[in-house]
């Protein structure tokens, strides 16, 4: 009886997978490759998979046989061998190591030593160089030469915590999205340098077949070349803190005259932006600014109204930090003063100096002055976060 | 040592009774049964941790905890089921057979024994205590690094970090202890006649065990010490700001957390063919070969552990060294395997529940070995790295290769140890349950792994939601079916049917010539073995 409901539930949850497969998205192998990274990857996979499917099912089926056929019910007399006796016997136990010697070293590790050197040569031909930061829980991009040199942004996930905490419907591509993509020219060798602000990060697309340890105070590199124009989704996959969740990689590969545009608009913006560190804003405007910055930036640790997480991450609403003086009466910067925590940052706290620009960094500051229910009343210029730089 | 030994104290001086019985105990049987009480115990514990997490992953979206909280439940399930699990189970056996299985009467050092046992239950509270903790706003929890303590993320960390530390140590401290008792009872305390090529299996897997913790423990507490000087007192081991290199950490723990994976599975492949040859009636196959591949792995699992940190980047003939010497282990693990189905192939098999256990390991044992070679491949393993294919590929090497394993072990020796047999059906039941439930809830996770779903997230996109639904029911259904285990085992310990000495009619070795249960002194006359 036992046997029949273990059967019957057994095809039910099988019944439910197969409609399941009919209805999901999933895929049941690696994404479809762009790269050739990807490709090379995808197809050391399915052979190595396939190999060890059939070792399995080899094994599987000289069990079975031995389980059907030498069974005591069915009156089997046990034989008395501990090992093999005759010539031929000892060459049928040296055959299946001789086989596992081959697939390991020649079948599986020929090709594996070419997917390992091609992964590796991230210089040979490069066309581009990018710099990849990895940052509790952001990534930045910066643009290390050719066209795109000096181009440098921060990328934040952008999926409403509404979504996150079920209060909203959940959009297309929840926790996989975020404000600023990285934009990269369709077919060019790109060398991708990684590095860490904090702790370790995993820079990682699915569909390059690349991924690579982002780590404090060292430099890894890895390489991609997209093939296929589109836009190209993965993740964070180094457990980094309680962010590392929410931390996605969104790229764009883009045409070669879609990316020269692309590359026109962000040197413009950038022009804006200094243009705005030299002219003087008003409280409102830096408020307003600051706000918006603030919830990109800095929510995620010290939270939307300011409270904070203690003990890691303290509150900003009354801190003594976030009231007290900026500078002291010399106009030096007060050392582990407001400023100064956010510009050089301090454990936990990163280095917002290297991630935001002075109108940034100068709203926000104005921002958790006079919000999140502090009122201290002043505010700070980007020009004066720009003369410290 | 052994031939003074004489008979004339056996049943009459005085034990102290209750929890003194079990606070002072010196005896073999006792400390083996409180090993083995403490990792169910623990099985159960760590279980609930991985229910929460499996039910929080039920639904994209964030439903019952935090991250921060969902990270320390990851982290904890992981030290404890393979530190408070499955080696003190191992442990366990090692205290109740090993005397048993070489004739001799006790450990050899029965005092060290009992302070090794005592250890833990401390480490398992310093282990957890921080959730406790937490509760009444000390701290914010319990280790959020995952299992792996990997530094700064771990230098970063709260209070928890330093709980896990203490505990590793005590942990660590109460291994190699167990690990001096096996070694220094195995070598003197042989029955006469038992030469080293005559021992039973299970005492040299245990052999190459105690190799192994204490050669990697050592490095292990180091690591962790150094992270405990990087958090307090201003070293730089790992902090690149000052010289150091947060890589060393993940040199120094894999140095330990590979070996760690054969100290784990090992004392089963040791017992494993004793299963076997038992439920077939049939002589082992290839002892000889066996014991040289054990030694073999044993050798290869100290050399290897950099490919469980392939994308972290590393020189090319680095990357190559270790991707071939991981394809390697294959080989020796490849004679066990031949050897074990050798043993069954021509016997005269029956299907008792430690059978079941034992061919159900070997399948469910495959899978993970052979996934374990695919991983081993550099360029592949960026793509699997971290992701779910891992957490399966692990899974079915510590679930099924490990608690599955010390399942067959359990169901095996349970009579012998309680001197009655347990219930048969029920037996039976469990094991179908939970090698159909396990199945179902790690299969889909290779599909996961491998359409990109990363370890270690709390929430993740809607692609991956059916995956981890079906993933998530299975759990419960392997979940609970363990209670039928705790209910047999209680219910085996309390009455039954009387187990004869030899218990399964196939079974062989000196284990099975003492009554069952055995007498408090297991063998107060040495055995002659021929």
């Amino acid at each position: 009886m036992v046997m029949q409901f273990l059967k019957k539930a057994g095809l039910g949850m099988m019944l439910a997978m197969f409609s399941l497969a009919a209805h999901a998205q999933f895929t049941w192998n690696f994404p479809m490759p762009a790269t050739p990274m990807a490709a090379d990857t995808l197809h050391v996979h399915n052979k190595f998979m396939v190999i060890v499917m059939i070792i399995f099912l080899v094994v599987l089926s000289i069990m079975i046989y031995s389980i059907v056929n030498h069974r005591k019910s069915k009156g089997h007399e046990a034989a008395t061998f501990t090992g093999p006796s005759t010539k031929s016997q000892v060459l049928w136990t040296l055959v299946p190591f001789a086989i596992l010697l081959y697939i390991d070293f020649i079948l599986m590790g020929i090709p594996a030593y070419h997917s390992v050197v091609m992964m590796e040569d991230t210089k040979t031909n490069a066309d581009m160089v990018i710099k990849i930061t990895g940052s509790q829980w952001r990534w930045q991009y910066e643009y290390m030469d050719g066209e795109a040199q000096g181009i440098k942004f921060v990328s934040n996930l952008t999926t409403p915590q509404d979504q996150i905490d079920n209060k909203a419907e959940k959009g297309q591509d929840y926790l996989l999205e975020v404000d600023n993509h990285l934009v990269l020219p369709v077919g060019k060798k790109v060398r991708v340098l990684l590095t860490s602000t904090d702790v370790i990060h995993n820079w990682w697309v699915p569909a390059f077949g690349a991924a690579r340890d982002a780590i404090p105070g060292f430099l890894r590199e890895t390489w991609v070349r997209v093939d296929v124009p589109g836009t190209y989704r993965g993740q964070c996959k180094e457990l980094c803190g309680k962010g590392h969740g929410f931390m996605p990689v969104v790229v764009d590969a883009v045409s070669a005259e879609e990316y020269t545009k692309w590359v026109a608009d962000q040197k413009t913006k950038i022009a804006a932006a200094s243009a705005g560190a030299d002219k003087t804003w008003t409280k409102e405007e830096l408020v307003a600014h600051g706000k918006e910055v603030y919830v990109k930036n800095c929510a995620v640790c010290h939270q939307a109204e300011g409270q904070g997480l203690p003990p890691t991450f303290p509150a900003l609403h009354g801190s003594k930090i976030a009231t007290g003086p900026i500078f002291d009466a010399e106009g030096k910067l007060v050392k582990d003063g407001h400023l100064d925590r956010v510009f050089n940052g301090k454990g936990v706290m990163p280095a917002w100096k290297a991630i935001l620009n002075d109108t940034d960094i100068a709203s926000v500051i104005t921002f958790e002055r006079n919000g999140l229910g502090n009122a201290v009343g002043d505010m700070l210029q980007p020009a004066q976060v720009k003369a410290l730089r | 040592m052994s031939s003074t030994t004489v008979t004339h104290h056996d049943e009459h001086h005085d034990h102290p009774t209750g929890i003194m019985r079990w606070l002072t105990t010196t005896n073999h049987k006792d400390i083996g049964t409180m090993y083995l009480t403490f990792s169910l115990i623990m099985f159960l514990v760590g279980g609930v941790m991985i229910l929460a997490v499996r039910a929080e992953l039920f639904q994209p979206g964030l439903q019952l905890m935090k991250p921060e909280f969902y990270n320390q439940l990851i982290g904890v399930h992981a030290l404890v089921m393979i530190f408070a699990a499955l080696m003190p189970a191992a442990t366990g056996f090692a205290n109740w057979m090993l005397p048993l299985q070489i004739g001799a009467p006790d450990m050899a050092l029965p005092r060290l024994n009992n302070w090794g046992f005592w250890l833990l239950p401390p480490a398992a509270i310093l282990l957890t205590l921080p959730f406790t903790l937490a509760l009444f706003g000390i701290g914010d929890g319990a280790i959020a690094t995952g299992w792996t303590f990997y530094a700064p993320l771990s230098v970063q960390g709260g209070m928890g970090v330093d709980f896990a530390i203490f505990s590793v140590h005590l942990l660590g401290i109460s291994s190699v202890l167990g690990s001096i008792n096996v070694i220094v009872t195995i070598l003197n305390m042989r029955a006469p006649g038992m030469t080293l090529m005559k021992m039973p299996m299970f005492a040299w897997a245990w052999l190459v065990t105690a190799f192994l913790l204490i050669a990697t423990i050592p490095v292990l507490a180091g690591a962790v010490t150094m992270l405990l000087t990087d958090r307090h007192f201003g070293t730089h081991f790992f902090d690149a700001a000052g010289g150091g290199d947060p890589i060393m950490f993940q040199h120094l723990f894999w140095f330990f957390g590979h070996p760690e994976v054969y100290i784990v599975l090992l004392p089963i492949w040791g017992f494993m063919p004793q299963i076997l040859q038992t439920f077939s009636r049939k002589p082992m196959y290839g002892y000889k070969a066996q014991v040289v591949s054990l030694w073999a792995i044993g050798a290869l699992a100290l050399v290897v552990w950099a490919h469980h940190f392939f994308t972290a980047g590393m020189p090319v003939p680095a990357l190559l060294y270790f991707m071939y010497s991981t394809m390697a282990i294959s080989l020796p693990l490849a004679v066990l395997f031949f050897c074990w189905i050798a043993t069954i192939w021509k016997g005269s098999l029956s299907f008792e529940t430690p059978m079941l256990f034992a061919i159900g390991w070997i399948v469910l044992f495959g899978i993970g070995g052979l996934t374990g070679l695919v991983l081993a491949d550099v360029a592949a393993d960026a793509q699997y790295h971290h992701t779910y294919f891992v957490v399966a590929h692990f899974h079915y090497t510590l679930f099924a290769g490990g608690m599955m394993g010390v399942m067959a072990g359990v169901y095996y020796w349970l009579p012998k140890m309680t001197g009655h047999m347990f219930n048969e059906r029920l037996g039976k039941l469990h094991f179908w349950l939970t090698a159909i439930s396990f199945n179902l809830t790690f299969i889909p996770q290779f599909f996961l792994g491998l359409a990109g779903m990363p370890r270690r997230i709390p929430d993740y996109a809607l692609q991956f939601a059916e995956f981890n639904m079906i993933s998530t029911i299975a759990a419960f259904v392997l979940g609970l079916s363990q209670l039928i285990f705790v209910y047999n085992i209680v219910s085996c310990a309390r009455g039954g049917k009387k187990a004869t000495d030899r218990v399964w009619d196939g079974a062989q070795g000196l284990e099975w010539t003492l009554p069952s249960p055995p007498p408090y002194h297991s063998f107060t006359e040495q055995p002659i073995v021929k």
